[in-house]
């Protein structure tokens, strides 16, 4: 972005907020929910004996109900991490260390967070055997490839509940039953997911379960794995103290954060349903606008199996980055936040069989709890106005 | 029940007024700091200003700055993260880094305390020429149960003249006494939002220039590939806020020694038989750890609570178990004296009333054991100088 461009977009305007799946704004009822324990109600929950500490483990208590009771857990089985990336660390790691002697095979998904990527590529590293799912071009996992890559060696099968890029969601329930008849533990990074589609651990045969708090309209720096007790899943810690959270993560808990976790889930549990279908019509809207306006317009992933608030596009003949730096007043992305430094184009994209040129020219929209159709109106007209922009202009930028 | 008297700051701090105002700032905030577009580069921004706080609070570079989850996984990182299997360790140290040292293949090398709870720096010597494979050790600033200040420089010439590297860990020590990294002269430093006044679930390690680290956790390669995960930005942003504080506030600290010793000083008039843990070293000057003979310390702690004064038997994180403090022990106390150690620990917004409520409720207690002088009898006016040990 040029310099003018970005004084520009510092300006007063705040651009649009289209960018859900890299972070939710944390819902202000969170926020009123949390701020008591930064202060007034501080304490630290491991410190049984004096009444601080008490309160603070009662807090806890309650928050790890309500991050249960959203995918269908008991309280016991939640462990809070610090976020959706040490969960996916120490699931995956954790189950394959542990188990790495009987079962010594890993499977995995090609469009899985960088995060499950990296983890997997360390096993590797360490002399575990991966099996790399290619997905359809829809974003799907094959459900037969995935029967054929089971084997009575192979310990765990990481899959994500719902993709970051392109929102896709995963047959959950299928692999679940796949990997429970073959003995398997199933671990599914469900960061993009929880809140905005309905789990249950229990129907979709889930061990292992990712959670992220700055995903769900809570706070950053919190997160959760969900680990089965029966039968019980066994994993070695990713690191070592206190002993907390019954040995599987040391350190003090974040108190604050936690409660804010627990009072995240709590809004999706009631709000969802409804949500959903707000969202769904707005993306509707968003789409219908974009492709009476423009031609030459993909949608990446499968249109209908999706999380409600994500449209992931592809505008041939545009470059992804340009466009974004031409929409200063909307904040969307190429792809991953975490990755959105890197030049490359996204390998979700191409694993779903893009070449180069639509990959590149792709925008991740993502909407949210505070997104008005006002707001969907703005974009569409934003973005049908810079894609015909750059297209014009697209031949003489080439010379 | 909210007790009024919190003597338990080294078991985490209530948030200082001005982090918790930058934590709800940041809250108000939308962006992930690695999103390119406005609200991210506005995350990144706050993010490096926290970045520039904390490091100015142990005299390092920003850039040097690894934000984590805590001081748990700080230490977790450095004792795993440079490669190195020969670990040597104090054995005062915190329990994460007992056992991040011992988790791992070779296990750990425990130095022990001399009785005043100080590292003995002869014995890491011998023993880091013992063997010649490239060695870690990790001694700590400040003990977490009895405020102990371990001379960390004198051990880190010590280990560095054997080629070894060094990690200190500094979450009780930063914000109660002046830290500088490059003065102790150590490879790796861990630290803790919530013992300075800052948020829980928050902390760093500062890694030396040049030194490079196997992450505990990959992903998306923030903090430049040493700890994956989106950025905690409220957290970091009430880290950043209370490192500032604590810097300002490092004389203040100092004056809670005086507090401190004339809370010691009553105890001993009271109590001739005490026993003050490291009293003899240089110590923080916000703890005390002390204990009678005789009256077991989940008495006195769970008495307190019901009086409205919050101290602690030891570390918090295992103060649910009732295994005795290893501390204590490596200082040569025997179970049962280490098993009525009680720590009282001061901090920014601690005063004189809460002492005296404390050695108030403390006397009636002491009285009423086995072993106290009745309350009223000389044995409150005897020795005010305090000789016993």
């Amino acid at each position: 972005m040029s310099e003018h461009g970005a004084t520009a977009a510092e300006g007063t305007e705040r651009p649009i907020y289209l960018d859900y799946q890299a972070t939710t704004p944390c819902d202000p009822r969170v926020v009123e929910a949390m701020l008591p324990f930064f202060t007034e109600r501080f304490g630290n929950p491991h410190s049984v004996h004096h009444g601080y500490g008490g309160q603070a483990e009662a807090a806890v208590e309650t928050a790890r109900a309500q991050v249960a009771a959203l995918i269908g857990a008991e309280p016991r089985e939640i462990v809070f991490t610090s976020g959706a990336t040490e969960a996916n660390n120490l699931a995956i790691k954790g189950v394959a260390r542990f188990h790495r002697e009987r079962r010594g095979h890993l499977v995995s998904c090609t469009t899985e967070h960088k995060c499950v990527l990296e983890a997997v590529r360390r096993l590797e590293r360490e002399g575990l055997r991966v099996t790399r799912l290619a997905v359809g071009a829809d974003g799907l996992v094959d459900l037969a490839e995935l029967e054929a890559a089971l084997t009575e060696e192979t310990a765990l099968v990481t899959i994500m509940a719902v993709n970051n890029e392109i929102g896709v969601i995963q047959p959950l329930a299928e692999i679940g039953a796949l990997c429970r008849a073959r003995g398997a533990l199933f671990h599914s990074d469900a960061a993009q997911a929880v809140g905005k589609i309905p789990l249950d651990v229990e129907a979709m045969k889930i061990d292992l379960l990712s959670i992220s708090g700055h995903k769900v309209y809570g706070p950053m720096g919190v997160g959760a794995l969900y680990v089965r007790r029966r039968p019980r899943v066994r994993l070695e810690p990713l690191f070592d103290g206190g002993g907390q959270e019954r040995g599987l993560r040391s350190g003090t808990l974040p108190l604050p954060l936690c409660v804010g976790l627990g009072a995240a889930c709590a809004i999706a549990q009631r709000e969802m349903a409804e949500e959903s279908e707000r969202l769904g019509r707005l993306r509707r809207r968003l789409h219908d606008g974009i492709t009476a306006r423009l031609s030459g317009v993909q949608v990446n992933g499968d249109p209908e199996r999706r999380i409600a608030g994500n449209l992931n596009l592809s505008f041939a003949g545009v470059d992804g980055e340009s466009l974004i730096a031409a929409m200063p007043g909307i904040a969307v992305s190429t792809g991953s936040a975490c990755t959105s430094a890197s030049v490359e184009p996204s390998y979700v994209l191409r694993a779903l069989g893009l070449g180069d040129d639509l990959a590149g020219a792709s925008i991740r929209i993502g909407l949210g709890r505070y997104t008005t159709e006002a707001e969907i109106d703005t974009a569409i007209e934003t973005i049908a106005a810079a894609v015909t922009r750059l297209r014009g202009t697209g031949t003489r930028a080439a010379e | 029940m909210t007790p009024a008297v919190y003597l338990d700051y080294n078991a985490t701090t209530p948030v200082r007024p001005e982090a918790a105002a930058a934590v709800a700032d940041a809250l108000a905030l939308t962006g992930n700091a690695s999103s390119v577009h406005r609200f991210g580069r506005l995350a990144r921004r706050k993010l490096e200003d926290a970045r520039e706080a904390v490091a100015a609070l142990v005299g390092a570079p920003a850039e040097r700055v690894v934000f984590t989850s805590g001081g748990t996984e700080a230490n977790n990182l450095a004792l795993t993260g440079t490669g190195r299997t020969r670990r040597l360790v104090s054995a005062g140290e915190h329990d994460s880094v007992l056992n991040a040292a011992a988790g791992v293949e070779g296990g750990a090398e425990r130095i022990p305390l001399r009785r005043d709870g100080v590292v003995d720096l002869d014995a890491l010597e011998a023993r880091l020429g013992e063997d010649s494979r490239p060695a870690l050790v990790s001694v700590m600033l400040a003990n977490n149960e009895t405020g102990v200040i371990q001379p960390v420089a004198r051990a880190a010439e010590t280990a560095h003249g054997r080629g070894a590297l060094v990690h200190c860990d500094a979450v009780q020590g930063a914000g109660k006494i002046p830290v500088d990294m490059a003065a102790l002269g150590v490879d790796l430093l861990s630290l803790s939002a919530h013992k300075l006044g800052g948020p829980q679930g928050v902390g760093a390690l500062i890694v030396a220039e040049g030194l490079e680290l196997a992450p505990l956790m990959r992903g998306g390669g923030q903090e430049r590939r040493h700890r994956a995960g989106t950025e905690n930005l409220p957290g970091i942003a009430g880290f950043g806020a209370a490192a500032e504080c604590a810097l300002a506030g490092l004389e203040r600290m100092a004056g809670l020694a005086e507090l401190r010793d004339r809370l010691e000083r009553r105890l001993r008039a009271r109590a001739p038989e005490i026993k003050i843990y490291g009293a003899g070293a240089p110590r923080l000057p916000n703890t005390s750890c002390f204990g009678v003979p005789g009256l077991a310390a989940e008495i006195q702690v769970i008495a307190l609570d019901l009086a409205g004064i919050a101290v602690s038997a030891g570390a918090a994180c295992s103060s649910g178990k009732v295994a005795p403090s290893h501390v204590l022990g490596a200082m040569g106390a025997s179970e049962a004296e280490a098993g009525s150690a009680i720590r009282v620990s001061l901090g920014w917004d601690s005063g004189a009333a809460g002492i005296e409520r404390f050695l108030e409720a403390w006397s009636a207690l002491y009285s009423r054991s086995a072993r106290g002088t009745p309350a009223g009898e000389p044995g409150g006016l005897i020795s005010a100088g305090g000789t016993t040990r």
